[in-house]
């Protein structure tokens, strides 16, 4: 084991699946620069600021033998290259009845609280757990970016890594050896007993804080990390709320038709765990406002360990608070 | 005056190569003829976007493309297909909708692809197929076979940014693409005079820093010529070529004609008097290279070959609605 930052372990993990796949391509206007002194110019490509441009290369050289990875940094300007991940990378494979694969990776850095504005703020993943065709990966910590990063880059299929920035000097422990964290497979980052806080990425740590001080009153927190969101690991969530018997789920995003209100219906709408529910399910999310660029607004549309406390202390109305 | 009009050049023509290229473009309108009337018949549950009138460019293009050349074609794909080398009994089959089709009925006919033969695909959204070629292009160049990327699209895609950010990145990056721009005079009802700055593609083309050419895609032997020397540029390694084919669709913009044509009738008439199939047929003629006997047996074999594939889309099994399913994901 080693003690590295998010951000290192993510570069690692790139690093290593260079040298073990040479069909491996990286596109992004800015670059790690070992990467590029490692391994050259052709494979590690600066590009223009042309996202639609340097996604589709990607989707070109998927489509032609190679795997690519396309580093479009803030989540905001991925919608400029919105047609080639909805139109095109999510649904060539299916629209072409399964005849090629088309793997590639996407990363995008999201999430709000640098005080960047609306702009250069955003934690958009939901809209595309919406579009079919997509995976999508939410690491929380140096272990599972550098795993899940790893699975994304062995993986035949277009993948979408929503890295949050506030996340990238988190250290962390990592193994020395090669490993992988497998999609579809939630994580328990802590054991609990009276209520399951499914967290998403970096409101795990907050939710991680938040059960600290609820264990002083007395409650037990499960605290939940999905680590992936497409696909999403539906039995382990619910099997926690089964044995708790609570659930809030706690969501950065906006939250209307957020990855937070997925995980209530999927808990809701199976018979079993909802006859075990002792009270309704709730979410603490990012309000529905852009984010704002004044710290005391910022901080207020965004959820924290305070907000997530309180959601759960109000299904224990005999707690003093 | 061409080449293949000078009697003493014939000697060295490629007879067969020349009679191969007819038998693609009648393939190709015969096909569309038929794709079309079968949506008018009801035999077709989506839309086809004829390619008649502009088969020269597929034809005369594709002619010079290689074993491991690829290429990514759009809405109006099914000339690009065909040229390229597509299986026509698969391709109705996917019109059709049908499980034996190219796509097993998921895609129609804008999202035919074959990628064993390095077609990756038809594209539905407009100047989407750009970007994806430029990566064609980029994995040509990685696997130092010299092997190229051809991407068609028309006129009306080059108002999309796609097609700006794919110009100026295969031109920086010297990609061996091939930048085949039909200019059949309208995206839809629009003139590409009105939607076009300055009016001129090539113009604008040169300004990315590559070699340009405009030719009258009618005319399959300029097609073909001009495309040999792009694609000669582009395979020796001096980065991508534009070349503008002028052309003409003498369908509406896609049928069952849903969207009323409001291009001018004599523009329209004077166009299909410029047909690229029968221009050619009188030079094949003219120049001792068929005789009509034997392009009668041509068309009877194109008939053939389309029948055959009405035949097998027509009888061929509908997809299970549980196979809706299936591909979402690649293992
Ligand atoms: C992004 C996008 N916008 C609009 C359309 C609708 N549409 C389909 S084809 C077409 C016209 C395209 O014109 P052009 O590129 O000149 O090709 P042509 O149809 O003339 O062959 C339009 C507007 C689309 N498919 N995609
Ligand atoms: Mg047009």
């Amino acid at each position: 084991m080693k003690k590295i930052a998010y951000a290192r372990a993510a570069a690692e993990a790139v690093q290593e699946e260079f040298r073990r796949d040479n069909k491996l391509v990286y596109l992004a206007t800015d670059l790690q620069p070992d990467l590029r002194q490692e391994f050259g110019e052709e494979r590690v490509r600066v590009t223009p600021i042309s996202e639609s441009a340097f996604v589709g290369t990607a989707i070109g050289l998927a489509g032609s033998g190679y795997r690519a990875i396309a580093d479009l940094r803030m989540a905001t300007f991925g919608f400029v290259a919105m047609d080639q991940m909805v139109n095109q990378a999510a649904k060539i494979t299916y629209m072409f009845g399964g005849q090629a694969r088309f793997p590639m990776l996407i990363r995008m850095s999201f999430g709000a609280g640098m005080h960047w504005a609306a702009q250069h703020s955003i934690s958009p993943y939901s809209m595309y757990m919406n579009v079919p065709g997509l995976k999508i990966i939410l690491p929380t910590t140096a272990y599972d970016v550098k795993g899940l990063l790893k699975s994304a880059l062995r993986d035949n299929n277009p993948v979408i890594s929503f890295e949050n920035t506030l996340l990238g000097q988190v250290a962390g422990d990592v193994p020395e050896e090669d490993y992988t964290v497998p999609f579809g497979r939630a994580d328990v980052k802590r054991v609990g007993t009276d209520v399951t806080v499914v967290a998403l990425s970096r409101m795990l740590h907050e939710a991680l804080a938040a059960s600290v001080a609820l264990e002083a009153r007395g409650i037990s927190a499960e605290v939940v990390d999905p680590r992936t969101l497409v696909p999403l690991d539906r039995e382990s969530i619910r099997r926690s709320v089964k044995k708790t018997g609570r659930l809030v789920v706690v969501d950065e995003a906006c939250r209307t038709c957020s990855a937070a209100a997925e995980v209530i219906s999927l808990v809701v709408e199976d018979e079993e765990t909802y006859a075990r529910l002792k009270s309704a399910p709730q979410r603490v999310c990012g309000l529905d406002v852009p984010i704002p660029y004044s710290p005391p607004m910022e901080q207020y549309a965004i959820p924290d360990r305070g907000k997530i406390l309180e959601a759960v202390l109000s299904l224990f109305p005999r707690v003093v608070k | 005056m061409d080449k293949l009009t000078k009697r003493d050049g014939k000697v060295t023509r490629n007879n067969a190569g020349l009679i191969n290229m007819y038998r693609t473009m009648l393939t190709i309108r015969r096909f569309d003829e038929r794709a079309s009337q079968e949506v008018r018949n009801g035999a077709v549950p989506g839309l086809v976007h004829p390619y008649i009138g502009q088969e020269a460019i597929a034809t005369g293009v594709c002619s010079n493309l290689i074993e491991g050349d690829r290429i990514v074609s759009n809405h109006r794909g099914h000339g690009h297909l065909i040229a390229k080398g597509a299986d026509t009994r698969r391709m109705m089959a996917e019109v059709f909708g049908k499980k034996t089709g190219y796509c097993k009925g998921k895609g129609g006919s804008m999202h035919i692809a074959d990628f064993g033969i390095g077609i990756l695909g038809a594209n539905g959204i407009v100047g989407a197929g750009l970007p994806i070629a430029t990566g064609a292009a980029l994995a040509a160049r990685l696997d130092g076979k010299g092997k190229i990327a051809v991407v068609f699209f028309g006129d009306g895609a080059c108002q999309e940014g796609e097609f700006q950010e794919s110009m100026n990145l295969a031109s920086i990056w010297k990609l061996p693409l091939l930048f085949a721009c039909e200019n059949n005079m309208y995206g839809v009802n629009t003139s590409y005079t009105y939607a076009i700055a300055g009016g001129d593609l090539v113009k604008r083309a040169s300004a990315y820093d590559m070699p340009t050419a405009s030719v009258d895609g009618n005319d399959v032997i300029a097609v073909r010529e001009a495309a040999r020397i792009a694609i000669e540029h582009v395979r020796a390694g001096g980065g991508p070529y534009f070349v503008e084919f002028k052309t003409f669709r003498w369908s509406g913009h896609f049928v069952p004609e849903a969207i009323p044509d409001t291009r001018p009738k004599e523009e329209i008439e004077a166009w299909k008097k410029k047909c690229p199939i029968v221009r050619f047929m009188r030079r094949l003629l003219e120049d001792g290279i068929v005789t009509r006997p034997e392009l009668q047996k041509i068309e009877d074999q194109v008939m053939g070959i389309i029948d055959e594939a009405v035949v097998y889309a027509r009888e061929s099994p509908l997809p299970a609605p549980e196979d809706a399913l299936d591909d979402v994901y690649s293992a």
